[in-house]
């Protein structure tokens, strides 16, 4: 063992502070879900579940998770399927033209929200798209498309594309290759650039918030209006729902993805 | 990429043009982003009674000014916040045994990936008057600290939700730090402070740089956290186009604004980009 560095022991505690810091919101979300009465007290006075039958039983609540829901896989499917393709077309032109499109593509993260979700709203309203199933999938896939882009790059940046080479010269079509060679190979990216576009939809608030309507409106909307209009620890109960299933999903990729990779 | 080519004008060919495979996102892009935003811009100009009307009443209104250098303020304290604070987490995500770095990436991504609605009531229920922050203050004897609808509170809730922006490309960067360099300057004689500012800080820059633009930038365009965790002493720029178009649906005034925000981000990011692309070459080339 290495001798005692004070040192290290201070950038330990700095390290747990902060970790404790970044930590902190969203543990204070799970005990506020379980509380008895209807205010944002912490700590909460007792304990009940009725907030959580509140979510599952209130069509309200409930069917803005189903709409989140269904918008957010039809985006993943979507977002990562155009995306895909743009990633391998930008990687095949490797010329300035390909930086070039790249970029384009990548703005949508950095477009302020506000100023997309007004101009959005602006072009919805004149296409009758407000409210609409494709209105919340188009506006979604465009803020989705990023990050595929950025993640199926990153895996055909480090491909070897003298395998598509070989796997021509052996007599296998265009297609086949596509499907037998590079599809495999780059299912990493494609795979992690689809859970961002799903996380991206479900998460979205600013656009939706514009182009909601009374009868299809997705979660964020909801618990969003629900917090400027009363302290209901519902939201709570969502959002303790959404962080189990969240280091679920994480915990199983990081355990999966570090065991697969002692293993190369 | 070495193909057998028959003719170099056949549909085939054309058809197999790399370039084709970007048009459906292209088009995406178009519908949804270029012609939208072309809206915004183009309204702005025209719904007036003069060409620059509308600009010419946002530079000339007191409280747009106002609100305008505290979105830089907010979004540039936040920015700095973060450099400090994400600075030592990921340099210890970067040497520490990989159980150890699997929990602190953990700390990172899960409240990343919880709903940024949900960390804002988060923090509702942390900074109110009668919330943990302010219970903690009075039972260690202090005062209470007025933090929900302050611009202090935004700055907390909206430090918290950027840092994984932060955190994420200062630990791709240091990942890659050789650090016997390092314990070359130190068997050379130089002070563990000199071997810091001389050799580490210099080589991990470009993550700060990275991480300070995208943060800076998500920062300017905040609209959830500065209404839920602020108050009219508080609200940035996204809230006033906001109010504009919804509440006043004044489309030309909402949309100048819009475009000042515009400029700003993209002003921002052209004049930080190449600065960021030599730092990343020079760095490229030392490895």
């Amino acid at each position: 063992m290495k001798r005692f560095n004070p040192g290290r022991l201070i950038l330990g505690l700095t390290v747990a502070l902060i970790a404790l810091w970044l930590l902190a919101p969203t543990i204070v979300v799970v005990p506020m879900s379980f509380a008895d009465k209807k205010s944002l007290a912490f700590p909460p006075s007792g304990f009940s579940l009725k907030w959580y039958e509140n979510f599952f039983t209130n069509p309200q609540w409930f069917n803005s998770f189903t709409t989140s829901l269904k918008v957010a896989v039809m985006v993943s499917v979507v977002a990562t399927v155009i995306g895909t393709m743009a990633a391998i077309g930008i990687e095949r032109m490797k010329s300035r033209t390909a930086g070039l499109i790249r970029m384009l593509l990548i703005t949508p993260m950095v477009v302020p929200g506000v100023v997309l979700a007004v101009g959005v709203y602006a072009v919805y309203l004149t296409q009758g798209l407000v409210g609409t199933w494709t209105g919340y999938v188009l506006a979604h896939t465009l803020l989705a498309i990023p990050f595929v882009v950025i993640a199926v790059g990153a895996n055909l940046a480090v491909f070897d594309q003298r395998l598509e080479t070989a796997a021509a010269s052996l007599g296998a079509n265009r297609l086949t290759t596509f499907f037998t060679v590079t599809l495999p190979l780059i299912r990493p990216g494609i795979l992690s650039g689809a859970l961002f576009a799903f996380v991206t939809s479900f998460d979205e608030v600013i656009v939706s918030l514009f182009i909601t309507s009374p009868q299809l409106k997705t979660l964020p909307v909801q618990i969003f209006s629900s917090m400027t209009r009363d302290a209901d620890p519902t939201v709570a109960a969502v959002g303790s729902l959404i962080f189990l299933t969240t280091t679920l999903v994480i915990g199983l990729g990081l355990i999966f993805g570090t065991r697969k990779g002692r293993k190369s | 990429m070495s193909e057998p080519e028959t003719s170099f004008l056949s549909p085939r060919k054309f058809l197999s043009h790399p370039a084709l495979l970007t048009l459906p996102a292209l088009a995406i892009l178009i519908l949804v982003m270029a012609v939208p935003l072309g809206t915004v811009i183009s309204r702005s100009f025209t719904e007036g009674d003069a060409f620059l009307d509308n600009y010419y009443w946002f530079f000339n209104t007191p409280v747009n000014m106002t609100v305008l250098i505290r979105t830089f303020r907010i979004a540039a304290v936040v920015t700095l916040v973060c450099a400090i604070v994400a600075y030592p987490y990921a340099y210890a995500m970067s040497v520490v045994g990989p159980r150890l770095r699997l929990f602190l990436i953990m700390c990172v991504l899960v409240p990343f990936w919880v709903s940024g609605v949900v960390r804002t009531l988060a923090w509702v229920i942390l900074l109110q008057d009668s919330g943990v922050i302010n219970k903690t203050l009075l039972a260690l004897g202090f005062d209470k600290v007025k933090l929900i609808r302050t611009q202090l509170g935004v700055t907390i809730g909206m430090t918290q939700i950027l840092l994984p922006f932060m955190i994420m490309p200062l630990y791709a960067v240091m990942r890659g730090i050789d650090l016997r360099l390092i314990q070359a300057a130190k068997s050379l004689g130089a002070h563990p402070v000199k071997t810091f500012f001389q050799v580490y800080l210099p080589l991990s820059l470009p993550g700060v740089f990275a991480g300070a633009t995208i943060v800076f930038i998500l920062a300017l365009g905040f609209y959830i956290t500065p209404m839920l965790l602020g108050g009219t002493q508080s609200s940035m720029l996204s809230t006033l186009v906001q109010q504009q178009v919804l509440s006043l649906l004044n489309w030309g005034r909402g949309g100048a604004m819009g475009v000042v925000l515009l400029i700003a981000t993209f002003g921002f990011l052209a004049l930080a980009a190449p600065f960021m692309r030599q730092k990343y070459k020079m760095s490229g080339g030392s490895r």
